[in-house]
């Protein structure tokens, strides 16, 4: 029953991400991809919607796929399944163990845990990036260089980086987000 | 102060922080501080600097995590639930507005140029992202190999078309940072690494 499986899946993220934000995002994409319900391109364009609205994007994405599999309903469930595994943890620790998060063997944990997360994500841009430069990837044949894509990426990239670079700050998402949507315009057209 | 009020307070200031903060849960910290920690006086600084220690080493989004406990410690188990409620429920409401239209607005190919656009644009936001956890990683021979590792074996993973949960890997890790743990002697208190 889809209702019954939005549940446990958004819970099985809720509980097994660490991190929040960009750290959950490979382990939403696997999880939502190998179930046909947002293809790789989907997830993509919903972390720039998610990005663009406010709210944390577990819960966004939550909503999103919630609605498209189960409408209204899909949504609640799917949402209540990413919150719970938070809300029992957290009220578990701040009425029981306030101490426990400060436990050398919760943090090492953590410290196990870390570098785990922050290469799921470096794979998760690195995979996003060959295939925005090689149509096809990661399928080995049959694929073509795309050049419009390596400019985009180029110029992009220079403008976040540099920005970074010379103003010392990161250039606002939604600001590169509707910089990235005018140039796309531009260079794919109408 | 009536408990109803609390709880009416604590749902209303959550409701507006998942209104208005884009960029999820760290972004919320300051202005927890600024309503919870200074207009409010319902905790004090120190543990408002707790949230953060304690929402990272739970799982889950970082803004749930927080709601959940300052709505705990200001209010109990119904202070909890009404502060997390309110974090949520602008959230499910715009995003649940946006999914009924959003599959008819892709079709427009201008909207389809534009999505191309920016597909670059998030490819370089997760590799900020990625870029910024490293900066913080600590950098002992154990993250070094598995950052390496993990990287390398996900991308493997993509070309060979083969499907294993990254659910694993976490737990493997977490496994291995208990285990190196145990092996770390006690540590003394003159000892700083």
């Amino acid at each position: 029953m889809i209702f019954w499986q939005l549940f446990y899946v958004f819970f099985t993220i809720g509980l097994f991400t660490f991190g929040g934000g960009y750290a959950m995002i490979p382990l939403i994409k696997s999880e939502v991809v190998s179930r046909g319900w947002l293809t790789e391109e989907g997830v993509i364009q919903f972390i720039a919607v998610s990005e663009s609205t406010p709210g944390p994007f577990a819960i966004n994405i939550a909503t999103f796929i919630g609605t498209e599999q189960g409408g209204f309903l899909g949504a609640v469930v799917a949402t209540l399944g990413v919150v719970l595994p938070s809300f029992i943890v957290i009220l578990l620790v701040a009425a029981l163990f306030s101490a426990m998060a400060k436990n050398r063997y919760v943090q090492g944990a953590m410290n196990g845990i870390r570098p785990v997360v922050v290469g799921l994500i470096g794979a998760t841009g690195a995979l996003l990036v060959l295939a925005l430069v090689w149509t096809s990837f990661p399928s080995t044949q049959s694929g073509t260089f795309n050049r419009s894509g390596l400019v985009l990426l180029i110029d992009l990239a220079t403008l976040f980086f540099g920005y970074k670079l010379i103003r010392k700050k990161s250039l606002h998402p939604i600001a590169l987000i509707v910089i990235s949507a005018a140039l796309g315009i531009l260079v794919y057209g109408l | 102060m009536k408990k109803s009020k609390t709880y009416l307070t604590l749902f209303w200031t959550f409701f507006k922080l998942g209104l208005f903060t884009f960029g999820g849960g760290y972004a919320m910290i300051p202005l927890i501080q600024a309503e919870i920690g200074e207009r409010k006086k319902w905790m004090r600084t120190e543990e408002i600097l707790d949230i953060v220690i304690i929402a990272e080493s739970t799982p889950g989004p970082i803004a749930v995590n927080a709601a959940t406990y300052v709505g705990y410690k200001v209010g109990g188990f119904f202070g909890a639930l009404f502060a997390t409620l309110g974090l949520v429920l602008p959230s499910l409401g715009i995003i649940f507005g946006i999914s009924l239209f959003f599959d008819e607005f892709l079709q427009f190919s201008i909207v389809q140029s534009a999505f191309k656009g920016i597909e670059v644009a998030v490819a370089i936001l997760i590799l900020n992202a990625g870029l910024k956890l490293l900066k913080i990683l600590k950098k002992d021979l154990y993250s070094i190999i598995t950052l390496v590792l993990i990287f390398v074996l996900m991308i493997a993973m993509d070309v060979f078309a083969f499907d294993f949960s990254s659910i694993y890997l976490i737990l493997i890790g977490a496994g291995f940072g208990l285990f190196l743990e145990a092996l770390r002697k006690q540590p003394k208190k003159e000892e700083k690494q």
